[in-house]
């Protein structure tokens, strides 16, 4: 995973839960099918016009709601780049550290609008808008987490940990 | 200064005297759950690739229950992956159409106050009602926990909710768990676990205790905890457990990031309307709005307790002839218990369907999922847009009682009516 993360913004409220990240009457499919329902609740567009590198912007709680890493698995399969939200609902958070997916908290997001091109520091906690020619203050990845982000998720990291090439 | 009852387990998970709440601990798993949507199938991958080798197998536990009975060949697929998959690895804990996975793990005794259990779905919380500490993991997440017993977690602020006073007639632990929610906000208690107390709790049975810590994460919370007592030990007992049970509780000098009171005596029906669950209003804010289906069951409210209450109201009555009932006993257990009391023959009688236990169409997934336009009356947890089938659709939540009263009008009515004894004469 990459620390800095430059891309352009899908703008979205707050509380955009798994259901609506990840549907569950899909969830039994191959991901490539998954992902094209993904967001479709609130957004018919997204699945049709995300690009890779594209970042997430959202307000409240973002991911609430149940533990599927489908969600993160759809996400990865369009190549969002990161989220950015106010915050973040807990397991989501967890989940996409550990699958390799930036997630930043920022305290207003209302100031990011859809089509921003964004870039995101991990390490700093910076959020610069290319747009509009702004700098915003994130929060900054938990220093325990920076070596498993830094290794690319969980898995790499605990292949590391365990000894296993 | 005194410990809250998270930080003594995840104080004992960490082989440490003491935690305090914001302290990152490395904690041993006493129980790794897996479902068959979100388990094996997506774990075994990465889980072979690094070693395969699980942990212990006796702390394994894997329920089929999101796609049983399969309504789809990919469904199928999944359900054989992850029987198989028990099979190969030999596991002594796997459960197929009993029910849903917080339902069996409780009853078969591998809930015990103290313990640490994670589990690869979110409402994993539900387990806090006999006092572990129990929460939801994502699927990477668990291939660590199966390959190493072990995983981090940050020891969570509590949120303490006392529930004081006698709840009325009609009113019971989803309408206290509604209210909290709406009170804290979906949001409210995200990082962090609720504590639930006072008299009103402590009065509450098993089946209804339940019902709290499963819908905790509907806060956010990481989990729902109540303290276990005589209620856990009996229930336990009952269900074949005969090992010490050791009961602790909170310090009284604990440190709790907020406190908030309720009085039970004051509380009424409350309904979750779409499509947040803390979008809680009382029951006669919403009374009139017809529905398609209503849907009794699940891992939140499909105990016996809840099919008890339902056969009472529903006893020689009709479901209103526009409306489907689906009820959805909360395991093999209760579906068993419920045909024995005659309540499946009463609940027929008045109309309903009764599905095999099972995650069903609570998440969308199989047995009575709902088209665009069509409007649930569920006492499940969850009413979020799409949950129960079609994104344009809508699900309301509240008790077995109110969703009983529903059915009857085919539209959101008050149970109360239906109980109070002037009426039923």
């Amino acid at each position: 995973m990459s620390f800095v993360i430059r891309g352009r913004v899908w703008k979205y409220g707050d509380n955009i839960n798994t259901d609506i990240i990840s549907p569950g009457q899909y969830m039994s499919y191959p991901v490539e099918k998954q992902a094209e329902h993904a967001m479709e609740a609130i957004d018919a567009e997204f699945a049709k016009k995300v690009q890779p590198g594209d970042v997430i912007v959202a307000g409240n709680n973002f991911g609430s709601g149940s533990s599927r890493e489908t969600a993160q698995m759809v996400l990865k399969y369009h190549k969002i780049g990161a989220i950015v939200a106010n915050s973040f609902a807990r397991i989501f958070y967890r989940n996409s550290i550990n699958v390799g997916l930036p997630v930043v908290e920022m305290i207003d997001t209302s100031v990011i609008e859809e089509g921003d091109e964004i870039e995101i520091n991990l390490l700093e906690g910076k959020i610069i808008n290319h747009t509009k020619g702004e700098e915003y203050e994130g929060t900054k990845l938990p220093e325990h987490l920076i070596e498993m982000v830094k290794v690319g998720g969980l898995e790499p990291y605990l292949a590391k940990k365990l000894g296993i090439s | 200064m005194g410990m809250t009852m998270s930080e003594k387990i995840l104080a004992k998970a960490s082989g440490k005297s003491s935690v305090k709440a914001g302290e990152i601990v490395w904690v041993n798993v006493d129980i790794a759950l897996m479902h068959d949507l979100l388990g094996p199938w997506l774990v075994d991958g990465g889980f072979r690739r690094l070693g395969g080798k699980l942990f212990d197998k006796d702390k394994v536990v894997v329920v089929s229950d999101h796609c049983t009975p399969p309504a789809t060949v990919q469904q199928a697929d999944i359900l054989k992956f992850t029987r198989d998959w028990a099979r190969n690895h030999d596991l002594p804990y796997y459960y197929e159409f009993e029910g849903p996975c917080h339902q069996v793990i409780v009853e078969h005794g591998h809930v015990r106050p103290g313990r640490l259990i994670l589990g690869t779905d979110s409402h994993t919380c539900m387990a806090g009602a006999l006092g572990a500490f129990a929460t939801g993991i994502g699927s990477t997440e668990m291939i660590g926990v199966l390959l190493t017993g072990e995983t981090w977690l940050k020891v969570p602020e509590t949120i303490k909710v006392v529930w004081d006073g006698k709840l009325k007639e009609g009113v019971y632990a989803k309408d206290i768990v509604l209210k909290t929610i709406k009170e804290l906000g979906h949001a409210g208690a995200t990082y962090q676990t609720i504590e639930f107390s006072g008299s009103a709790i402590k009065e509450l049975s098993m089946d209804e205790r339940l019902v709290l810590s499963n819908m905790a994460v509907e806060a956010g919370a990481k989990t729902g905890l109540i303290e276990p007592d005589e209620t856990v030990v009996e229930y336990l007992r009952s269900k074949g457990v005969q090992d010490e049970i050791e009961l602790f509780a909170s310090d009284e000098d604990a440190v709790y990031s907020h406190v908030l009171h309720f009085d039970a005596s004051e509380l009424e029906p409350q309904v979750a309307c779409p499509h947040e669950v803390d979008n809680v209003h009382p029951v006669s804010d919403v009374e009139g709005k017809a529905v398609d289906q209503v849907y009794l069951g699940s891992c939140t409210n499909g105990r016996i307790g809840d099919l008890r209450i339902a056969a009472e109201i529903l006893k020689g009555r009709k479901i209103a002839k526009h409306v489907r009932c689906l009820v959805v006993p909360a395991s093999q257990h209760v579906w068993m218990q419920a045909n024995k009391e005659g309540i499946l023959t009463t609940l027929t009688e008045a109309g309903c369907i009764v599905n095999m236990p099972s995650c069903g169409a609570c998440g969308g997934f199989t047995s009575g999922v709902i088209g665009a336009g069509e409007v649930v009356m569920s006492s499940s947890n969850r009413n979020f847009r799409g949950r129960m089938g079609s994104s344009d659709g809508e699900v309301y939540l509240g008790s077995p009682a109110t969703v009983a009263a529903t059915a009857i009008e085919g539209k959101i009515a008050d149970p109360r009516k239906y109980l109070s004894k002037e009426v039923m004469l």
